[in-house]
């Protein structure tokens, strides 16, 4: 209580803990369709084509869902891209809802200015590599954001999720007729494919990131104040 | 229980209510608009509503992009089909001479046509993308009739709302809007690349719909129904009904 009462602003608002908890939920069914989806074809290509009959890009080492594809494993898993591609795009549309009250709650109550931007001063080459030295000593955070923690939401709200959202649109067939260069920006439909995997990639990293370094903050603590806002 | 969260629970209660009701009738002008694909039903609904009511609004009128010729696949990937059944095998002996696209349900004129028929009407071709919902994709010049045109021949009703295909292989359909089915690039294709439409690509003919991915291209197609409505094992399955993403 007495934490609240002297640093009101310090308390997660409430917008922040509902979109939070929803994205978690949205990001835990994109993640787990995505994979499904994935396990259907796991070679990659670059351009506008790609196929079992061409060489790929790169492959994951895993057996695929269908057996055209030159996998190497003699197993052929089971197929789970009907529900996982409905799954993924709900998913994704609880996430843009959730993104776009976080954007404009966040513009409109300046959250992103006072809570996320970082201070000039933090972003000069000494504030940030002892910000960083810090980081790499395990120092125990802060109670407000420091400056990786600032970029590094940043980067994930403002850059990962929308290059998410934009390498998995340029994927519809519906949506490169209406946006073609929009779409054709990457390359075509299989690097559109290829960018969205390696974004997956990105995105899971932060999760590792984040969560250890929830765990170090203490766990329990940080949880709860997401969930009731008392920090 | 306090006064106050008396009078929270009934103001929940009934945001709740005014926002069930503001849905449904959200529902209702969306599907009057043509926005609301046809009821598959369960948990799915809400997300590939949105999809469909989103793509309808934003693509009706879009063309799906098309390639240059320099940019068609080499080796264009036959996906794997079920094995050919008898009657395939036996139409396949005759050069498919006998083979019939039957058009019916709401139209003036049910017709029939053979697929002489078909090529001596005017064709169409475009050098789209076929991409399959596993991910991967091959660029290919399709050639065939537009599906509006034999839609105009057989004389489709006001009425109709929805174009379902059949394909000779048990089992496999598709079904498409009017705003697909009238869609410039939507072909009865019997031509690909230049030569007739091989087996491993759906010959002798195959259903085009380039704007969505490649299970709605069904493949062997002989049967074509204009409606009104869609049967709910023609709209529920595995796969979602519209495929435009």
């Amino acid at each position: 209580m007495a934490d609240s009462a002297v640093s009101p602003t310090l308390r997660h608002p409430a917008f922040v803990r509902v979109t939070h908890w929803v994205t978690v939920l949205a990001f835990a069914a994109l993640v787990l369709s995505g994979v499904e989806i994935l396990i259907s074809h796991p070679r990659f290509y670059w351009g506008d084509t790609g196929h079992s009959g061409m060489p790929a890009l790169f492959q994951l080492p895993i057996p695929a869902s269908r057996g055209h594809v030159p996998t190497g494993f003699k197993t052929v898993l089971p197929d789970q891209n009907g529900w996982s591609r409905s799954l993924h795009f709900e998913a994704a549309w609880l996430v843009v809802f959730a993104g776009v009250v976080y954007g404009f709650v966040g513009l409109a109550s300046r959250h992103f200015q006072r809570q996320l931007v970082p201070a000039a001063a933090d972003l000069r080459g000494s504030a940030l590599s002892r910000a960083l030295l810090a980081h790499l000593r395990f120092a125990k955070p802060e109670a407000d954001y420091n400056v990786l923690q600032r970029l590094a939401y940043l980067s994930v709200i403002f850059v990962a999720f929308p290059l998410m959202i934009w390498t998995g649109l340029a994927m519809s067939p519906a949506i490169v007729s209406l946006f073609p260069s929009a779409m054709a920006v990457f390359g075509g439909h299989q690097s559109a494919r290829t960018l969205h995997f390696f974004g997956f990639g990105l995105l899971m990293l932060f999760l590792v990131a984040h969560v250890a370094m929830v765990i170090r903050a203490g766990f329990r603590q940080r949880v709860v104040a997401m969930i009731t806002g008392v920090r | 229980m306090n006064p106050l969260s008396r009078r929270k629970l009934i103001s929940t209660g009934l945001a709740t209510a005014a926002g069930a009701a503001g849905l449904a009738t959200a529902a209702r002008l969306a599907d009057h608009a043509g926005l609301m694909p046809p009821p598959q039903g369960g948990f799915y609904t809400p997300g590939d509503s949105l999809t469909y009511a989103a793509q309808r609004l934003l693509t009706r009128h879009t063309l799906a992009r098309e390639f240059r010729r320099d940019q068609i696949s080499p080796k264009p990937f036959p996906n794997p089909t079920s094995p050919k059944s008898d009657e395939y095998k036996r139409l396949e002996a005759g050069s498919f001479t006998d083979w019939r696209l039957t058009v019916e349900g709401l139209v003036e004129r049910p017709m029939t046509f053979s697929l002489a028929d078909l090529k001596s009407l005017p064709a169409r071709s475009n050098i789209t993308s076929l991409v399959c919902e596993e991910g991967w994709s091959y660029i290919a010049e399709w050639t065939g009739v537009p599906l509006s045109l034999v839609l105009e021949r057989v004389g489709a009703l006001p009425q109709a709302r929805y174009v379902a295909y059949y394909s000779i292989q048990q089992g496999w359909d598709g079904s498409i809007d009017m705003d697909d089915a009238l869609h410039p690039q939507t072909l009865i294709t019997h031509t690909f690349n230049g030569a007739d439409l091989p087996y491993g690509h759906g010959g002798p003919l195959r259903m085009r719909v380039p704007r969505q991915l490649g299970y709605k291209s069904v493949k062997f197609i002989n049967h074509i129904r204009v409606v009104d409505h869609l049967k709910p094992a023609e709209v529920a399955g595995d796969y979602s009904w519209y495929a435009g993403i």
